[in-house]
C-alpha cells in the first residue's frame, strides 16, 4: 500500500476544498491588513514602528488562520461523517493526522507571507533573517494547527470548535509578547506567558524582524517543538479515546 | 483468505449503563451474504463499528479474513468495504473526484484511480452525474455513489448498513439488483437491514439480534421452513373486531387467531382456510369485513416469533427516525 498517495491526496483535496476557497483567501489578506492598521494607528509613531508590529501581526494570521481553519473543516467532517471515511482507510492514525493537518500548516504558511509582504512595500528596506524566520513561522503554524486539532477533538458541534478556539486565542494576544514584551505584564500573570507556544514563536519572529528576542533562538525553537509534540500526542489519545471509543 | 471471512467471538460494549453489544457469537463464510436482522437500538450499527475499526470492543475477538483485528484494528481495513447507514462522501466535490479520492485512500495511483471511478460510475449508471456536485445528487444517487466508494478497492468483505433505507422505491430496487451482482461476483456481504423482505430476497443466512444479544442465526431456508406450509390470513375489519379474537378461537377452535393490531385479526392454520364462515362469522356480531387476504408466511413471521417485535412496527419506527422507503 503506498501511504503516500493517501497522504498527499489528504492534504490536496483539504487544500483545494477549505483553503483555496475565495473567503479564506480574502481572510488571509484583509486579517493581517485590519491587525497591522490597528497597531500602526494605536502607535502613532509611523511607518517606523511597522517593524515592532509585525511579528505580532504575522503570530496572530497563523494563529486565528490555522486554528480556525482546522477546527473547523474538521468537526465539519466529523458532523457530517466523511471523517470516518478517513478511519476506515487502512492508514496509520498517526499518518492521517498529520495529513489532515498538513493543509492547515501549509496555509498558516502562505498567511505569514502576506503581512511580510505588506511591510516590504512601507519599509524599506525590510531586513528579516531567513534562517530564523523561515523555522519560526513554520513551527508557529504547526503549533497552532495541532492547538486547532486539540480543539476540533475536544468539541463536536462547529459553533463550538469556534468558541473554544477563542478560549486560547484571546488570552494568547495579551500575554505573548506580540506587541508588548512578557517583562511589561503584571509579575503574576508572567508565568502563564511561558506556558503558551506562542510565547516562543512571537520571541523568534522579533528576533528575525528587528533582533528582538528575549531568549535564545535554540530555547524558543526547542520549546515550540516540544509543544507540538505534545499537542500531537494529547490529540492522537482523544481521537482513539472520543472517535474509535 | 480463510474459508471464513468474518468470525466474531463474544463481542460485548457497554455505553454507560447501556450494554449495547454482548456476547455476540458468529462466523460468516466468504462469498456469503450474511444478513444482520434487528429492531432500532439492536446493536446492528455497534457491532458494524465494532468490526471495521471505528469503535473498540469492551471484551470479546474479531478476525476479518483470519486477522485478529481487536489487537491491530486497522490490519484488516484493506480487506474491507463499508457502506454506512447514512452517505458519507464529500458534498462538495463531484461524484467523479469523491471516487478517485476514496480510491487514493487505497494507495492507487492516478490512471487506475480514474479507470476504475469510471468503470464504477458506470455500473452503477452515474455516468452523467459524474462532474456533478455529491451535495446535489438525489438519495438514490448518493446511495449508490456511496456503495460505489465502498467498492472502490475491490474488497473481498462488504459491509452493508441499511442500504436501501430513505431511498425511492426504484433506487432501492437498483441498490438491491446491484448487492445480488457482488454476491455473485464472490464478495463476502455483511447486511443490516429492517426490511425483513429485503433480508429474506438477498441473504443467504441470518442472524436476528434484539437488546444486543443474537436471538438467532441460520441459512433462510432453514429460517423459514417451520412456516412455509403453513395457511395465514389478514381479515381487515371495524376496528373493535379484535374483541372477537376469543370468540373465533372457541368456534374454530384448528385456526389460531390473534390480533396484530386494531382492526385486524390474522389466522393461522395448517389446513387451509374456511373463509366464508369465518367471514360470516365475524359479520354475525356486527364486524364488517372490508378484505380477507391470504398472504404467503415468510422470514418476517419467524422474526415475530423470534423477537417478539412486530415487523410494521420496526418499519414505522424506522421511518420515524430519518428513513423512509
Amino acid at each position: 500500500m503506498k501511504l503516500w498517495i493517501a497522504f498527499w491526496n489528504i492534504v490536496a483535496k483539504d487544500f483545494r476544498t477549505y483553503y483555496l476557497k475565495p473567503p479564506n483567501i480574502s481572510w488571509g489578506l484583509i486579517f493581517p491588513f485590519a491587525w497591522t492598521g490597528m497597531f500602526f494607528i494605536r502607535s502613532g509613531r509611523g511607518l517606523e514602528s511597522i517593524a515592532d508590529i509585525l511579528p505580532g501581526v504575522i503570530a496572530l494570521s497563523i494563529l486565528f488562520g490555522t486554528t480556525s481553519l482546522l477546527s473547523v473543516t474538521v468537526t465539519f467532517e466529523k458532523k457530517n461523517r466523511s471523517f470516518e471515511r478517513l478511519l476506515l482507510a487502512p492508514i496509520p492514525l498517526e499518518l492521517l493526522m498529520l495529513a489532515k493537518t498538513g493543509g492547515a500548516i501549509l496555509f498558516g504558511v502562505v498567511n505569514a507571507f502576506v503581512p511580510v509582504a505588506m511591510a516590504a512595500f512601507l519599509v524599506n528596506p525590510l531586513r528579516v533573517d531567513w534562517l530564523v524566520f523561515v523555522p519560526a513561522v513554520f513551527l508557529i503554524s504547526v503549533a497552532s494547527t495541532f492547538l486547532g486539532l486539540f480543539i476540533a477533538v475536544a468539541v463536536s458541534e462547529v459553533f463550538e470548535a469556534q468558541t473554544f478556539s477563542n478560549f486560547f486565542r484571546f488570552p494568547m494576544i495579551f500575554l505573548c509578547g506580540l506587541f508588548f514584551p512578557v517583562s511589561a505584564l503584571p509579575v503574576f500573570l508572567r508565568p502563564l506567558a511561558y506556558v503558551l507556544p506562542l510565547t516562543y514563536g512571537a520571541d523568534m519572529l522579533h528576533g528575525a524582524i528587528h533582533g528582538g528576542n528575549v531568549m535564545p533562538f535554540a530555547v524558543d525553537l526547542a520549546a515550540l517543538a516540544g509543544f507540538c509534540v505534545v499537542l500531537f500526542m494529547v490529540s492522537l489519545y482523544n481521537v482513539r479515546r472520543r472517535w474509535i471509543a | 483468505m480463510n474459508d471464513i471471512a468474518i468470525e466474531v467471538r463474544g463481542l460485548a460494549k457497554r455505553f454507560g449503563d447501556v450494554q449495547a453489544v454482548a456476547e455476540v457469537d458468529f462466523a460468516v463464510r466468504a462469498g456469503e451474504l450474511f444478513g444482520f436482522l434487528g429492531p432500532n437500538g439492536a446493536g446492528k450499527t455497534t457491532t458494524i463499528n465494532m468490526l471495521t475499526g471505528l469503535a473498540r470492543p469492551d471484551a470479546g475477538t474479531v478476525r476479518i479474513g483470519g486477522i485478529d483485528c481487536t489487537r491491530n484494528p486497522r490490519a484488516a481495513q484493506h480487506l474491507i468495504g463499508v457502506v454506512p447507514d447514512e452517505s458519507n462522501l464529500y458534498p462538495e466535490l463531484t461524484g467523479f473526484d469523491n471516487l478517485c479520492f476514496c480510491a487514493a485512500l487505497y494507495g492507487m495511483a492516478g490512471g487506475e484511480r480514474r479507470a476504475r471511478a469510471g468503470e464504477l460510475l458506470e455500473m452503477f449508471d452515474l455516468t452523467a452525474a459524474a462532474g456533478r456536485r455529491f451535495g446535489g445528487y438525489s438519495k438514490g444517487m448518493k446511495r449508490r455513489l456511496t456503495i460505489a466508494a465502498g467498492i472502490i478497492h475491490r474488497p473481498p468483505i462488504l459491509f452493508l448498513d441499511e442500504p436501501t433505507t430513505g431511498i425511492d422505491v426504484a433506487s432501492a430496487r437498483q441498490v438491491r439488483r446491484l448487492i445480488g451482482e457482488l454476491h455473485e461476483h464472490g464478495t463476502t456481504i455483511f447486511l443490516t437491514t429492517h426490511y425483513i423482505d429485503e433480508a429474506e430476497r438477498l441473504c443467504d443466512r441470518i442472524a436476528f439480534i434484539v437488546a444486543g444479544r443474537i436471538v438467532g442465526v441460520d441459512l433462510v431456508a432453514n429460517l423459514v421452513h417451520p412456516v412455509r406450509d403453513k395457511q395465514v390470513m389478514l381479515i381487515a375489519c371495524a376496528p373493535g373486531a379484535q374483541d372477537l379474537v376469543g370468540e373465533l378461537a372457541e368456534a374454530f377452535p384448528a385456526l389460531e387467531c390473534t390480533c396484530p393490531e386494531p382492526g385486524s385479526i390474522r389466522i393461522e392454520a395448517r389446513e387451509p382456510i374456511p373463509v366464508g364462515p369465518l367471514v360470516h362469522f365475524i359479520e354475525a356480531r356486527g364486524a364488517e369485513v372490508s378484505e380477507a387476504r391470504k398472504i404467503r408466511p415468510s422470514l418476517e413471521d419467524i422474526f415475530v416469533r423470534i423477537t417478539g417485535i412486530g415487523a410494521d412496527a420496526m418499519r414505522r419506527e424506522k421511518e420515524k427516525s430519518g428513513g423512509k422507503q
